[in-house]
């Protein structure tokens, strides 16, 4: 089962170990974390995605609650959230196929950052499903490199203090 | 004021009047100014003994153990004694030198990053790198070492900030907004047990060692005779109860008391406070309690549900919710629970085999009980002399039983003695230990004369290391793999019997002991116990009872590992 977790916590040195030690020590592999301030500057929040058995998980959130420099989680699974991912992507085109290529990139609100005779450098933001169905057009033209941010979640409701 | 001074006054404020260390180049600044301060420094031999005995210090007292050392090799060394205190959950600080801020990450000459190895066996740790920091940062440690469910917390100061001046004073207050501990229980919850108790007709008590740093051995023993539920202890947990009530059960686990098994295997309500379900007192999972519903009292919440589902948990300091349960929890009482516990406790006493004419461990153990009386502090080494010692000794005060129980550390034992000491001068403290364990820290003989700290050893000396030992005789066909510590070259490779014919054992303790100029004592036979643990007593050196003891003895009754509680080994009397 897929998380999405929601930390804020110091901005400080040293907290992002602390926080990757602990879904480390417990062999999770850490699909995705983003991290970036808030609008109070002393505080970051990361968003980390992760797979595992619900009740491991559940005990990690506790875990992470429990350390000093992390002032609070919230756990998005079985919530109302909206999550998105932005994705940078090299595709290869030429002549003959660059429309096809930038149709799909167009029915997916994609963008075309940057274009060279043998490729085309693509932009999209969008949720896991989005995401999945646009890389999935694009393959056929040839992949060459993706760079994601990793997830990045808000709730919908406005967050009780 | 210069940071090392800082250090000095943030301590003083702390009430610390003691602290165990050792110096060395990163730390002499802090070093320096402890030379003419009234906080006691305690030089210990090894920084680990220094970090055992702050431990053995907190435990003993209730107070903030602290203790000082040098960067790179000094730190290290204090890593064990802070996973012990990690374990079991004691308050000390551990103050460490680092390289100067510029060098650091540079393989500078004895920089080790203490803070990323300590970072999975502290509850929190600082590296401290502007000077202005350091008045906040100790107090924080402080708090947070003593606070919630206690735990070590080490703060890293490069040497530029010691030297370096601050305008900032040592607040008064602290305020951590990622950290607020719950003291209060929820009352609804609190009710729920309350209701729990009234419907049950074999309840238990499981109480560890939350009892103790909460100071709550008290309300849990009303709760106990109000509601007539009888009470099994963790070894952490000894002494929060005494041991010589009718209604204790003493110690359960894997060498825990038959009754005090029988009767998790029996309950239908198990109130877990301030324990943490370990597998050692759980056996197999799968089939602990079957019958039972589950309360677990706890400060910390992470420690719910973590190995066994619980069907009421309650999050908060052990002392308050008690207190509250308490006041609405019903009086009652189970004659027909409690006369089949009464039966159990007859026909299954703890026991062992006597005669044979070599002195039995355990009987040692009775004796230091009977000759040391009820206010002595009990430290132990690792292994069976640790289970021994939780076994055949009453324990009737609180903080009087020190062990390491999570990490189960040799060599933890002397040092905690040594804290306790510290802390307890009038005190009577004996190390009760294994030939084995002793010699892990042996070095704080040293530390004991010069300091005329009069900590009695006693040494159960089986020469062997007799817990592995144990399990080698019962789990792998008596196969002695280095466990036998009087082994020689001229030994036959494969030797499962000792003989009386083995070879002379090394080292010579009583020897050892003189060397140091501590009291050496060598007990050979049965009638010469209790003279010799009077004499120890009396003197004011510190002492070495060398006892010579059966040596394929075992401790039991045993759940081995990863059975069920109900499968015990041995101890049918
Ligand atoms: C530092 C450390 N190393 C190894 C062990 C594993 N161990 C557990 S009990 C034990 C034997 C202890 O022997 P001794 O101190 O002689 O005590 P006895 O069991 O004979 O009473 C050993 C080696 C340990 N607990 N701690």
């Amino acid at each position: 089962m897929k998380h999405t977790i929601s930390a804020l916590v110091e901005n400080r040195a040293g907290v992002l170990a602390r926080i990757a030690g602990l879904f480390s020590g417990r062999g999770f592999n850490i699909d995705s974390l983003a991290v970036g301030e808030t609008l109070d500057p002393t505080v970051s929040r990361m968003t980390i995605v992760v797979r595992g058995d619900d009740r491991i998980l559940e005990q990690v959130c506790k875990q992470l609650n429990k350390l000093i420099d992390v002032v609070k989680v919230l756990d998005f699974t079985g919530k109302e959230f909206v999550g998105r991912e932005l994705l940078l992507i090299k595709v290869s085109c030429t002549d003959e196929n660059r429309l096809d290529v930038a149709s799909v990139v167009d029915i997916f609100r994609g963008r075309i950052v940057d274009l060279n005779p043998k490729s085309a450098t693509v932009e999209i933001t969008g949720d896991e499903a989005k995401i999945e169905g646009f890389l999935r057009m694009l393959r056929p033209f040839g992949i060459k490199e993706v760079v994601r941010t990793g997830r990045i979640a808000m709730a919908r409701q406005i967050e009780k203090k | 004021m210069k940071g090392c001074e800082i250090v000095i006054e943030a301590l003083k404020k702390e009430n610390v009047d003691v602290i165990f260390g050792y110096p060395g180049g990163a730390i002499m600044e802090v070093f320096d100014i402890f030379y003419q301060s009234p906080i006691r420094v305690i030089l210990t031999r090894h920084e680990q003994a220094a970090a055992h005995a702050a431990d053995g210090y907190a435990r003993a007292s209730g107070k903030v153990g602290v203790c000082v050392a040098t960067s790179g090799p000094g730190a290290t060394n204090l890593v064990t004694g802070i996973a012990t205190a990690y374990m079991d959950s004691i308050p000390i600080v551990a103050i460490t030198g680092q390289v100067p801020t510029a060098m650091i990450g540079n393989d500078a000459f004895q920089e080790a990053d203490i803070i990323g190895i300590t970072r999975p066996i502290t509850k929190h740790n600082f590296l401290v790198r502007d000077v202005d920091d350091l008045p906040r940062v100790i107090k924080e440690a402080f708090y947070i070492a003593s606070s919630g469910r206690p735990g070590p917390v080490v703060i890293d100061l490069p040497k530029d900030v010691q030297q370096a001046s601050t305008e900032e004073k040592c607040p008064d207050s602290v305020e951590i907004r990622g950290y607020r501990p719950t003291y209060r229980g929820h009352i609804r919850q609190i009710k729920k047990v309350a209701e729990a108790i009234a419907k049950a007709e074999k309840p238990v008590i499981y109480a560890g060692g939350g009892v103790i740093i909460s100071g709550a051995h008290k309300e849990l023993r009303e709760l106990a005779e109000k509601a007539g539920i009888p009470v099994t202890t963790t070894l952490l947990g000894i002494g929060g109860f005494p041991e010589d009530h009718e209604l204790s059960l003493q110690m359960l686990g894997m060498h825990g008391t038959r009754y005090a098994n029988y009767a998790m295997v029996e309950t239908d309500l198990i109130i877990a406070i301030g324990a943490r379900f370990d597998d050692r007192v759980t056996g197999k999972l799968s089939e602990f309690a079957p019958n039972a519903r589950i309360v677990h009292i706890d400060i910390d919440p992470t420690a719910i549900s973590k190995n066994v589902a619980v069907d009421v948990p309650v999050v908060g300091d052990v002392k308050t919710v008690l207190k509250e349960l308490n006041k609405i929890v019903g009086e009652k009482s189970h004659p027909a629970w409690l006369a089949k516990i009464k039966e159990w406790k007859k026909e299954f006493p703890l026991s062992y085999e006597t005669g044979g004419g070599m002195i039995r461990p355990q009987f040692v153990v009775e004796k230091i009980c009977e000759v040391a009386g009820g206010d002595a502090v009990i430290a132990t080494e690792v292994g069976q002399n640790q289970m021994w010692a939780a076994q055949f000794y009453t324990y009737t005060q609180p903080r009087s039983f020190l062990s390491s129980g999570g990490l189960g550390t040799m060599g933890y034992g002397f040092p905690a003695a040594i804290g306790a000491q510290v802390a307890r001068p009038e005190a009577v403290v004996f190390d009760i230990a294994g030939d084995g364990s002793i010699q892990m820290n042996i070095q704080e003989l040293a530390t004991v004369v010069i300091n005329e700290l009069p900590v009695n050893i006693a040494i159960l000396n089986n020469q062997f290391l007799g817990m592995v030992r144990q399990w080698q005789e019962l789990f792998y066909d008596r196969r002695y793999a280095s466990t036998c510590l009087a082994r020689r070259k001229e030994c036959p490779k494969i030797c499962n019997e000792p003989k009386p014919g083995c070879p002379g054992y090394s080292p010579d303790f009583v020897k050892v002991a003189e060397a140091y100029g501590a009291l050496g004592l060598r007990v050979e036979k049965e009638k010469d116990v209790v003279p010799a643990l009077k004499e120890a007593i009396a003197s004011p050196k510190p002492v070495v009872i060398d006892f010579v003891v059966e040596r394929e003895e075992n401790v039991f009754p045993m759940v081995p590992a990863g059975a069920s509680l109900s499968q015990m080994m041995g101890g049918m009397a």
